[in-house]
């Protein structure tokens, strides 16, 4: 599959993976339990409860982002390019 | 029909390219029949194993250097050419990002990891894996331990407890600052075991190549498949580094060139080309050798003329002019082979011999095929 066709995918989508079913145990998942992002600031992983102050724990940035995702579907990574 | 004959001298005025001033002249080759008449130039197997000959200079496995006497730059340059595009080697394709937070972009870093040269056991690369064919838009690929294989890159940086205060370095500061062609690590699947083990594993030629530098925090985490390419696709496929050749560069000393001049005519031309000796009291003594009442001085001779760049100094300076005539040999060939470290650069060559041998079999197939 060529670089150009791929489409980013999301949760809503039902076709992706075994009957559609992945995408939304991924969020159950991560429902209640930490999360983690990353500090803008000093790059650091910063555990966030759900309701928690949004803000670095180690130098008190208030910009976190979010890490890039590890779901993917077998035979289908999430990121492919051409060595070229 | 009686045939013309020519002297050896003529045939060896024929092979010379000449290299003057501003001019080169002499550069296409005329051994071909109907362009002498009455002289036979027609094509001969005997003819042709008889003048062909190989010397070799220098033969390391990174770099061949030889010369191929006797054949015709049609030939010469279809080994080179071969060499450059045509014989396959193994390089990374395919990489699967599952993360990169360094500052180095997902694109940028396939495209060197692309580019880092590999080695592995020469029988599992000839006979054990095969060419893997890139799937059409609605074909699955077809992923089998014979025609793909496997890397993995996964640093993490972070930061060295035990740096010295102050530590400026960042190589000293962190762990994982640079990343390198030695942290991919190769992941056999299936038989590729039997083949890549030990030191046959499949693993960067050289690994000091720099990937990427990171800082703390950062990440590379990825998978890379490897298949099998030649150079005319991409020049990562291409086995050779430089694959080129010169033609063997001539030196004729037409009057001798005595005492200062010769020192000059020495300096003129890249060291060890050009000796100084001492007119012999024989040379002295012969009438009309230009050499008389010069005993003892010294003389320019022509030591080792390969090692000429052909800058054509010599012909800038007046004192010269006249005395010396420079050319190079048309059909004497110096090779210099380059590996990237998968083939032995003398296997290149000979690989680029089977595959002429095989292009002209099939071209003999296809001529048949048209009589018929």
């Amino acid at each position: 599959m060529s670089r150009e066709q791929y489409t980013i995918p999301t949760g809503s989508q039902q076709t992706f993976g075994a009957g559609g079913s992945s995408g939304r145990e991924y969020a159950a998942d991560s429902v209640g339990t930490v999360m983690y992002y990353t500090c803008g600031d000093c790059a650091v992983r910063v555990p966030l409860e759900k309701g928690a102050p949004i803000r670095c724990q180690k130098c008190g940035a208030r910009v976190l982002y979010k890490e890039r995702t590890k779901r993917c579907v077998a035979a289908h990574p999430m990121v492919q390019f051409e060595a070229r | 029909m009686s045939r013309v004959q020519p002297s050896i001298e003529e045939l060896e005025r024929r092979k010379v390219v000449g290299i003057n001033e501003w001019t080169v002249t002499d550069v296409t080759s005329t051994d071909f029949p109907g362009h002498y008449p009455g002289e036979d130039h027609a094509w001969d197997i005997e003819k042709i194993r008889d003048a062909l000959h190989i010397e070799f200079h220098q033969n390391d496995p990174l770099l061949a250097s030889f010369s191929l006497i006797g054949t015709d730059a049609s030939i010469a340059n279809a080994f080179r050419r071969i060499m450059i595009a045509d014989i396959p080697t193994l390089a990374v394709e395919t990489v699967f990002i599952n993360n990169n937070t360094s500052v180095i972009q997902d694109e940028v870093l396939s495209h060197r990891l692309g580019l880092i040269p590999f080695k592995g056991g020469r029988e599992g690369l000839d006979k054990f894996l095969k060419w893997w064919k890139k799937p059409e838009d609605d074909e699955d690929p077809s992923y089998f331990d014979y025609n793909t294989v496997k890397l993995s890159l996964n640093v993490e940086c972070t930061h060295n407890e035990d740096a010295a205060p102050g530590e400026t370095d960042p190589t000293k500061l962190y762990h994982h600052a640079h990343v390198y062609a030695r942290d991919i690590v190769y992941e056999p699947i299936g038989r590729q075991s039997q083949y890549f083990s030990g030191e046959n594993a499949i693993a960067p030629t050289n690994p000091d190549i720099l990937i990427a530098k990171l800082r703390p925090g950062q990440v590379i985490d990825l998978t890379m498949h490897m298949h099998k390419g030649v150079g005319s696709d991409h020049a990562k496929f291409s086995p050779v580094a430089t694959a080129s050749y010169r033609l063997m560069p001539t030196i004729n000393v037409l009057h001798p060139i005595l005492g200062a001049d010769a020192e000059k005519f020495a300096k003129c031309f890249p060291q060890g080309v050009i000796g100084l000796e001492k007119v012999t009291k024989k040379e002295a003594a012969q009438k009309g050798s230009g050499y008389e009442g010069h005993e003892g001085e010294l003389k320019a001779v022509v030591k080792d003329p390969m090692r000429d760049t052909v800058s054509r100094e010599c012909l800038r300076h007046e004192e010269f002019k006249g005395k010396v005539k420079l050319g190079r040999e048309r059909d004497h060939f110096i090779y210099q082979i380059e590996s990237t470290g998968q083939w032995d650069s003398d296997a290149i060559f000979l690989e680029s011999v089977a595959h002429l041998k095989e292009k002209a079999r099939r071209l003999e197939q296809q001529v048949v095929n048209m009589v018929r």
